[in-house]
């Protein structure tokens, strides 16, 4: 069952990173174009997908997972110098090659070389 | 173009989907950098199997959807750029214990202020990053 669920997690995450473009690094790096030929569509995939997990989060208080098991509790102990610097640190990357980890997983059996080595310099540091 | 905002919002809908399932079927958050990240250093425990799963049907789907219709990827990118974007973004997402899933789709969503402030922060460096090139290597 968990399995199953996570299948199905992935290949939709798989499906709408390919859908929405975000595979492509140009779309990408269009959106943080802010001075230049801005791209607004990641406004629009973040936007798509902020709606739906919203409204589960309401959903979640009172509940237990469907596959059984607790709810993780994500860290909430306010911010800190490690929150920044690494946000800023992903956020330098990100633009460079407009890519994250999600998108560079997703375009793997396409990207080519470009999505593999940069997964593997990623992975190597994370 | 318009066109382009649908499938945008489409495609951002199925990955609000995707993390809906994991978290109200499994109770777990979606976060692109977390899982592969523990994946790596072995830290999954029993979660292992569907992490693997997730991943493998992460790269599945893409590559079934490609066949037949060649996708655009970008432009091509220097190898020195790859590797050094690549260490920025593994470091990064490690310190900040998030990527664009976890802090961007899944934080903002339960309006976590530490996922608010981690997005507007990255989003920021990111166009900074993005001007810079341009100013340096003139155009993308």
């Amino acid at each position: 069952m968990r399995i199953l669920l996570a299948l199905l997690s992935g290949g939709l995450f798989g499906a709408g990173l390919h859908i929405s473009g975000m595979t492509d690094t140009g779309k990408v790096q269009g959106f943080l174009d802010l001075f230049g030929a801005w791209d607004p569509t990641l406004a629009f995939v973040m936007g798509g997908a902020i709606v739906p997990m919203a409204i589960a989060w309401r959903m979640v208080p009172g509940r237990s997972p469907l596959a059984g098991g607790t709810f993780a509790s994500p860290q909430e102990h306010g911010l800190d110098n490690k929150l920044i610097l690494g946000s800023v640190l992903f956020g330098v990357g990100w633009g460079l090659i407009g890519l994250c980890p999600g998108p560079a997983i997703a375009s793997l059996s396409y990207g080519g070389w470009r999505a593999q080595s940069f997964l593997l310099r990623c992975l190597s540091v994370c | 173009m318009p066109i382009d905002w649908i499938y945008g919002l489409v495609g951002g809908l199925l990955i609000g989907f995707a993390g809906v399932v994991l978290l109200l079927g499994n109770g777990r958050i979606m976060g692109a950098s977390g899982i592969i990240g523990s994946l790596v250093d072995q830290t999954s425990g029993a979660a292992t199997r569907e992490r693997v799963a997730f991943v493998f049907a992460l790269v599945l789907v893409p590559a079934l959807l490609q066949i037949g219709s060649p996708v655009d990827t970008g432009t091509m990118q220097s190898t020195l750029l790859l590797v050094f974007a690549g260490i920025c973004v593994g470091i990064g997402t490690r310190m900040a214990n998030g990527c664009t899933s976890g802090h961007g789709v899944c934080g903002i969503s339960r309006f976590s202020v530490r996922g608010v402030v981690a997005t507007a922060i990255y989003i920021a460096a990111g166009v900074l990053t993005v001007l810079a090139l341009r100013l340096i290597v003139g155009e993308l």
